[in-house]
């Protein structure tokens, strides 16, 4: 077939084209893996029985606004890494300054507290399962990004998928947050961001092989 | 300062071009047919510049490009520069090829440097290789013929329903599914 005769039959009946459907697509996913989270966390861990008291906590809303901001700012990466030719422009910048910002204050934190202190602030007492709940509850998150993303047309693979496994990462960490107890910022800034970086490695590991096209 | 007319030059045919496709993806068939058009002359000189080497595979990664493009076209975003959009893709399927080849030619080492002279033929380039009609013959019925009735002999989505008994809306996904199979056999066979 001639290159002009595949031109035609490409243009012939094209029809049009929905607008916006990389952001149809992440809503959808993001939408069904949260739901997915949801589901994971009630009938595996349980809502913390406290919750209506934790609300009222600033540093409960300090953790929220810490995971919802890197969740954002990881939307708009896999957003703009799933399709040809964008560029990342400010967003390593905002993906940064959530963990720059809890980073701060958990290091004004430690300083402020007692030697003997120290340990219980870092470590609370479910850092041995905290990382690999989130990386679990991320799983659903990371399936339909993955599938999000296919559909797109990624033409850096690695980064995509990292970028799709950060996401997946940060909705899994926001559901985890009406599980989880621990509410002091040296362990949110080490051990949550381990989880989500879990889901991170295994996108950026996986992506040129799920994500060829 | 002949530099600057040729960027004026440059950025007027990015914006003509840019245009069609947005027109083509509103819906104006011609608009879409010029567009593509156009832009494989441009995938010809931009891929024939990168593949110096390998004259005789700028055809088909035209060919595979502008499939391509026309698949991932809803993956454009209005706001975005047409040309990094259109490289991206591009340079994707370009890297992927000399990938393939890579591994392929481990295989086949020895007769490479005779293959390399004597593809040095010019009118030969201009042929794609591939014939992506003998490919669309391996097609599964269910896409081969909304493929075959709308994209070839131009019928509407309602008569190709009635002639393959199939309903409107698994002709349309037929072909939309059709044309991305088409572009995953050319990956499989390169």
């Amino acid at each position: 077939m001639r290159t002009d005769d595949l031109v035609t039959m490409l243009a012939t009946a094209a029809g049009a084209v929905q607008p916006n459907q990389a952001a149809r697509r992440y809503a959808t996913a993001v939408g069904w893996g949260a739901l997915g989270a949801a589901l994971l966390m009630a009938t595996l861990l349980g809502v913390r029985h406290d919750l209506a008291a934790a609300v009222l906590l600033p540093m409960f809303w300090v953790k929220l606004a810490f995971v919802a901001s890197l969740a954002a700012a990881s939307l708009f990466a896999a957003l703009r890494l799933s399709r040809p030719g964008l560029r990342l422009a400010w967003v390593p910048g905002a993906l940064t300054a959530p963990v720059l910002a809890i980073w701060l204050l958990a290091a004004v934190v430690l300083t402020r507290a007692d030697a003997a202190q120290r340990a219980g602030l870092f470590f609370g007492d479910t850092w041995n399962s905290c990382p690999f709940l989130i990386a679990m509850l991320s799983a659903p998150v990371f399936v339909a990004v993955v599938w999000a993303i296919k559909g797109l047309a990624p033409t850096r693979l690695r980064l995509a998928g990292a970028a799709g496994g950060l996401l997946a990462g940060t909705v899994g960490a926001l559901v985890y947050c009406l599980h989880c107890p621990e509410l002091e910022a040296p362990f949110i800034g080490f051990w949550y961001l381990l989880g989500m970086l879990i889901p991170t490695a295994v996108g950026a590991l996986l992506g040129p092989r799920l994500l060829r096209w | 300062m002949q530099r600057i007319e040729e960027e004026g030059r440059g950025s007027a045919r990015e914006e003509r071009l840019r245009d069609l496709l947005v027109r083509g993806l509103a819906g104006d068939a011609p608009a879409y047919h010029a567009f593509l058009k156009e832009l494989s002359a441009h995938l010809r000189a931009f891929l024939r510049k990168r593949l110096v080497r390998l004259p005789d595979e700028v055809e088909d990664l035209v060919q595979e490009s502008v499939l391509a493009v026309h698949n991932q076209r809803h993956t454009y975003d209005t706001d975005q520069p047409l040309t990094a959009w259109v490289h991206a893709i591009a340079k994707y399927k370009l890297v992927d090829l000399l990938r393939r080849r890579a591994s392929r030619d481990l295989l086949t080492d020895p007769l490479d440097d005779e293959l390399d002279v004597l593809s040095f033929a010019d009118t030969e380039a201009a042929d794609a290789r591939r014939d992506l009609r003998k490919l669309l013959e391996q097609l599964p019925d269910r896409q081969r013929l909304p493929i075959v009735h709308m994209k070839l002999e131009g019928l509407s989505v309602a008569e190709t329903a009635q002639l393959t008994g199939m309903s409107e809306s698994a002709v349309k996904v037929g072909v939309h599914r059709g044309l991305k199979a088409l572009a995953a056999m050319i990956r499989g066979s390169a």
